[in-house]
């Protein structure tokens, strides 16, 4: 494990009465793609905001590289952002917005030229130095605004929903590229988004905010598969939440429980009950066929609904559709499921 | 019967085009512009001094007599002036536009708002004379510097040719104070425009970038302002470059553009020199837009 390089201690932010973060302590390490993941108003943004110095804490302590920076202005930070509008200054060319930070810093002209020319290549945009950013498209404004943070070699590079305005097919371009230039350039990136499969996708890790607090850290597979509270079990993936009665009668104990619906499948004739599974009956109350997959409402005995997921491996819409208020069997492994909450 | 006259010109899109557009095109190209045409060609006219006819023949002997120094001095002073109350309202407008667009917090934004516009509900005439009341010899200013005893200082100030005179009310430095004041709001208002235009992701992200907020401003929020500052000063350029009030109220003896076209068309019914005399603010404020446009202050639009 690296060092820890990024440390929030107890940060607060409070905007009046509301608690926009509340009491948060996290530790990135240096080199990671750190993902901090939730929905609107969860603090993710003004938790990034604090570490690049555009908001200060009401309480706590932020640390970059040993030192406090609680306090610093954002140009003394060693950190650089991407935000979620580019924010390219509209009244100089693209080679002007990139070398921007090396032009306070004072470095000479020729020298500037020449960086901007290997951050072009890099965020593969050579030639369009001379060009206005009305000049280029969405994909190509952001590439310039994370040319424009990286010239200035920042120890951490935080990125605000920088996908936001893209449409699909170019974010997943994106996320690819951003993986790639992260790996190239070795540096710590704190990525914030709203999207868990943007986030499940890129990170080494994830942080999974909720009303201003952070509710699990952890790898994308430690998050999806052990989710550690009912918020984090719904909001990466979806998941099946079982709770009280019905959670008693499948796994003895009434501990709210969330189970994955792919996880899930139903028992053909032939299937035995092995020790390492949970069993649920049902009825299948509705079907819908996706494609790839096909998606099942089971409704069990004595209540409660539960979510399958099964692959159409060999299975057309016919096949699927015709086990509809049908009885089925339900099983999976007893180590797929996750005890959330108390 | 509504709903099909709705169908008929929603079908026809140039036609409630055409018909929104008229009116201000007839306005402007008939009233507007014909009568800056009327003017030029007045302005190739002369006046029979022996008879006091107009005589409708064309010649420039009349722009002869524009260019005579007496003339060129009055267009200069009026210039210089425009300069003068431009600028100095860019310095005063500025500060409090800032304030407006970027920090002020709604409410305030308002009210702020209001104060500006407020005095353009009043008569300009009426706010005039108010001045007329501050700067005369018995007036506020000369009360306040005897109080302070200053006023041997602005006595000693008025004693300059160029920019005194009797009294602060009959000098150019009073009709310099006056135009500030009334065109003032000119300035503030585009200058705020443009200012709030500017996203403050920007702001952020030049001090990201390692700007301090000196190195930001002059980087990025004075280029972003400047066409707002360039409309404003077009109007206070331009509006003090015509006016023929305050001159008259608070001039000494010698003339501004406004006040010769006045004398020239009112008092000695010199109809083609006054003509000739407007022809001069047209041409000043063609200079000033295209050394504007040097500048870059249409670039944005």
């Amino acid at each position: 494990m690296s060092e820890s390089v990024i440390l929030l201690k107890n940060v607060s932010r409070h905007f009046g009465e509301v608690k926009a973060v509340d009491n948060i302590d996290l530790e990135i390490e240096d080199g990671e793609f750190f993902s901090m993941l939730g929905p609107s108003g969860s603090g993710k943004t003004t938790c990034l905001r604090m570490i690049a110095g555009f908001d200060r804490p009401t309480i706590g302590q932020i640390i970059l590289y040993g030192q406090e920076v609680s306090n610093l202005p954002p140009y003394e930070r060693p950190v650089n952002t991407v935000f979620q509008d580019y924010a390219l200054f509209p009244h100089m060319t693209i080679e002007e917005n990139i070398a921007y930070g090396l032009m306070i810093k004072g470095v000479p002209k020729a020298e500037r030229a020449k960086q901007v020319s290997d951050m072009l290549d890099l965020v593969r945009l050579p030639g369009f130095g001379q060009r206005k950013p009305s000049q280029l498209s969405g994909g190509q404004r952001q590439r310039v605004a994370l040319a424009r943070a990286l010239i200035n070699h920042p120890k951490v590079l935080l990125l605000d929903e920088p996908l936001g305005a893209l449409d699909l097919k170019l974010r997943q371009q994106m996320q690819v590229e951003l993986k790639t230039i992260q790996r190239e350039v070795g540096i710590t990136f704190i990525f914030v988004t709203h999207d868990q499969e943007e986030a499940l996708t890129m990170s080494d890790r994830i942080a999974v905010f909720n009303e201003g607090r952070v509710e699990q850290v952890g790898t994308p597979a430690d998050v999806y598969e052990h989710p550690s509270t009912p918020f984090v079990a719904g909001f990466v993936g979806t998941s099946n939440l079982v709770a009280g009665e019905v959670a008693q009668r499948i796994t003895g104990s009434s501990r709210q429980f969330s189970v994955r619906p792919e996880k899930i499948r139903l028992a053909k004739a032939d299937d035995k009950i092995e020790k390492d599974m949970f069993v649920a009956d049902g009825t299948v109350r509705d079907v819908i066929y996706l494609g790839l997959h096909t998606r099942y409402l089971v409704e069990l005995e004595g209540g409660g609904d539960l979510v399958v997921v099964e692959q159409n491996l060999n299975t057309t819409s016919m096949d699927v559709t015709r086990i509809k208020n049908q009885k089925a069997r339900l099983l999976w492994k007893k180590e797929h499921i996750s005890y959330v909450g108390g | 019967m509504l709903n099909r006259i709705s169908t008929y010109f929603y079908l026809r899109p140039r036609l409630i085009l055409a018909l929104f557009l008229a009116p201000p095109l007839i306005w402007f190209l008939v009233v507007y512009i014909g009568s800056l045409i009327t003017l030029l060609i007045n302005s190739f006219f002369y006046l029979d001094g022996f008879t006091g006819q107009v005589v409708h023949q064309f010649t420039l002997q009349t722009y002869e007599k524009l260019l005579i120094p007496t003339n060129l001095q009055i267009f200069l002073r009026s210039t210089v002036m425009a300069i003068l109350v431009t600028l100095a309202c860019i310095v005063l407008g500025f500060p409090l536009s800032y304030y407006m667009a970027r920090f002020a917090p709604p409410r305030m934004k308002t009210w702020l708002y209001l104060a500006v516009t407020l005095p353009l509900w009043t008569s300009y005439v009426v706010r005039v004379y108010s001045w007329k009341l501050i700067l005369a010899q018995e007036g506020i200013i000369s009360w306040l510097a005897r109080i302070i005893h200053l006023d041997g200082l602005l006595n000693w100030y008025l004693s300059h040719e160029t920019i005194g005179g009797p009294s602060l009310s009959v000098s150019p430095t009073g009709i310099f104070l006056v135009f500030v004041y009334i065109w003032l709001p000119y300035m503030i208002v585009p200058i705020q425009t443009a200012l709030e235009r500017v996203p403050k992701s920007l702001i952020e992200a030049s001090g990201d970038l390692g700007a301090t907020p000196a190195q930001t401003f002059r980087t990025v929020l004075l280029p972003l302002a400047f066409p707002g500052v360039i409309a404003g000063s077009i109007f206070t350029f331009s509006l003090t470059l015509g006016d023929f009030i305050v001159p008259q109220l608070f001039g000494t003896s010698s003339f501004y553009i406004g006040k010769a076209v006045l004398t020239y068309q009112g008092t000695s019914g010199n109809i083609p020199l006054a003509a000739a005399f407007t022809m001069g603010p047209i041409f000043i404020m063609i200079a000033y837009l295209l050394i504007a446009r040097k500048l870059g202050a249409f670039d944005a639009l």
